[in-house]
């Protein structure tokens, strides 16, 4: 658990990065602190492993005050992953890896085995131990950072913008992969992000940031969406956030229902849902037997927002719904997910 | 050709030569070591304190207006050792290359990247350590373009050295004017020519061996 009790953070030129920030991070949540810039979410990620020291308050990591720690051992308990990996030109990859294990003193072989643990945990081949930083691409050098972090298995990891660097499709698969991966590991994980979309994707909680370093808001993202505390908030969320609030929304009352499929277009006068020999949809056969590409796929189980988004963008007005192995489970319509969309606000 | 052959060919002339120039690499590749670490030391100097940078440019450019004559001269002035000692020409030598070094290190140093830097600390590193494993690794290429430029300036101003009777290859030089004999001349050329190629390729070599991560970059 981090606790952050009255922290006040003033640089020598009196500007003021926190304002007075109270607020518990839960033991092994991701809680992502997000805001425009300027508004003291590094500086509070900072304080935390000592880059920063607070001006007034506290801040307490497991109930201890992190000013009565050296912080070179504060540091080597608490993972820290930065924009660009700021990784060690002149390291082997493996080497980064093992940087914290080595200089906790553990063994270089051993060090080195773990070290290639952890490249296998972060989904990258081994072989890529013996190459340089630079021969890596910008989403796996993000990968080496994270494997970095981990090495010692410290409680708390620190992640300033880590992803931010990274074109928008890595980017999402770099989040998949930290949930994934903290659901194997349980870290107390604080993100700092200026995407609010981020936030709101890899956050069990986020802390919405103003300029002047003041809290604006502290919530589970479904309910920064539904319920912004204020205009700051609502603005800084953005738009569609009632569209995107159904990312939180149990889609389990929407009927699926039946459609016919063929395997090869027909003009039938109707529209028919093309499928391949595994009843993996392929695209739709219109009325006059014209083939026309699928709109989104509703994974069963996923948010209504899918069932909606499937509904939506599909040229036949039917979603087409999967199951968790790709084959056809039925359609829904958009008309249905609203009622049960209208049916949750009651 | 034959009177080189001539003058090669006597033994005593042999061994007064290995003499010269075992005196020349040492007169000119001690300055060198002792500036490395003089030139890391005050480039970390100037890197941290601004101050230590801004005088340590002013006090660089007077330096290098001094002819090395005048230096060699100068400094038994200075710190009162003899006129003929070799420790003037150490002296003078190791002032000049710590000069030429100084200013690339400190640059180095401050070309390394922040989230390098940051994450260095982040992790755990205490200052020196971070230091000595990872910003100074960094600098090493740098350091040893300037290193190199240092080692052949060192190995031809020592022959300058020779003027004030310190030894060195340099000898051949004053011997041949004064004896108006041009096979000294050429054999004193040929080998500073020699040592300074062949210290530089050993010093290509250590870089290389140094920095295997700054060919990663090309393949």
């Amino acid at each position: 658990m981090i606790e952050f009790r009255g922290v006040t953070k003033r640089f020598d030129d009196g500007t003021i990065a926190v304002n007075g920030l109270d607020l518990v991070v839960e033991a092994g949540t991701i809680t992502v602190f997000v805001g425009p810039s300027g508004c003291g979410k590094t500086t509070s990620l900072r304080m935390v492993n000592r880059m920063i020291d607070p001006t007034e308050g506290t801040v307490l990591v497991d109930g201890k005050d992190v000013l009565t720690v050296d912080p070179p051992k504060l540091r080597l308990g608490i993972g820290y992953v930065i924009q660009q990996a700021g990784l060690f030109p002149h390291r082997t990859v493996l080497d980064n890896v093992a940087t914290v294990p080595l200089l906790s003193g553990w063994s270089k072989a051993k060090a080195r085995s773990r070290a290639a643990e952890l490249l296998e945990l972060v989904g990258l081949p081994a072989e890529l131990g013996k190459r340089y930083p630079v021969q890596l691409s910008g989403g796996q050098q993000q990968r080496v950072g994270v494997a970095r972090a981990l090495a010692a298995d410290p409680p708390v990891l620190l992640m300033d913008e880590p992803f931010s660097a990274v074109d928008p499709v890595v980017r999402e698969g770099l989040q998949d992969e930290l949930l994934r991966l903290q659901a194997e590991l349980d870290k107390t994980i604080v993100f700092v992000t200026h995407d609010i979309d981020e936030a709101v994707r890899i956050g069990e909680k986020v802390a919405v940031f103003r300029e002047g370093g003041i809290l604006a808001q502290y919530a589970p993202p479904a309910e920064l969406l539904v319920r912004p505390a204020d205009d700051f908030v609502a603005s800084f969320v953005g738009k569609d956030r009632g569209y995107r609030s159904l990312s939180f929304v149990d889609a389990s009352g929407v009927e699926v229902l039946p459609a016919e499929t063929v395997r090869a277009p027909a003009a039938s006068g109707g529209w028919q849902l093309l499928v391949d020999a595994e009843r993996r949809p392929q695209g739709w056969s219109g009325p006059d037997g014209t083939v026309v590409p699928g709109g989104s796929l509703y994974e069963q189980g996923g948010a209504i927002r899918g069932a909606l988004d499937a509904a939506l963008s599909s040229p036949s007005g039917l979603g087409v719904v999967v199951d968790t192995d790709g084959r056809f489970a039925g359609v829904v319509e958009a008309h249905q997910v609203l009622d049960v969309i209208e049916s949750h606000r009651g | 050709m034959g009177d080189i052959a001539k003058y090669l060919g006597d033994a005593g002339t042999r061994s007064a030569l290995l003499t010269m120039l075992l005196d020349h690499i040492y007169l000119s590749l001690v300055p060198l070591v002792i500036s490395v670490v003089l030139a890391v030391v005050l480039g970390l100097a100037c890197h941290r304190f601004r101050w230590v940078n801004t005088v340590l440019v002013s006090v660089s450019n007077v330096l290098y207006t001094i002819p090395s004559l005048a230096l060699f001269v100068i400094i038994p002035a200075v710190i009162g050792t003899s006129v003929l000692a070799p420790v003037n020409v150490v002296i003078a030598l190791t002032l000049y290359t710590t000069t030429l070094l100084v200013r690339p290190v400190a640059e180095a140093l401050a070309a390394v990247p922040d989230h390098v830097r940051a994450a260095a600390t982040a992790m755990g590193f205490r200052p020196w350590r971070r230091f000595l494993t990872v910003e100074l690794p960094l600098a090493v290429p740098v350091l040893a373009a300037g290193v190199r430029v240092g080692s052949v300036s060192n190995i031809s101003l020592v022959s300058v050295g020779a003027l004030i009777g310190t030894g060195g290859l340099g000898v051949l030089f004053t011997d041949g004017f004064r004896q108006r004999y041009l096979a000294p001349i050429i054999v004193g050329i040929v080998l500073t020519m020699v040592l300074a190629l062949v210290v530089d390729l050993i010093l290509v070599v250590l870089r290389n061996a140094l920095t295997p991560w700054t060919k990663a970059g090309r393949s």
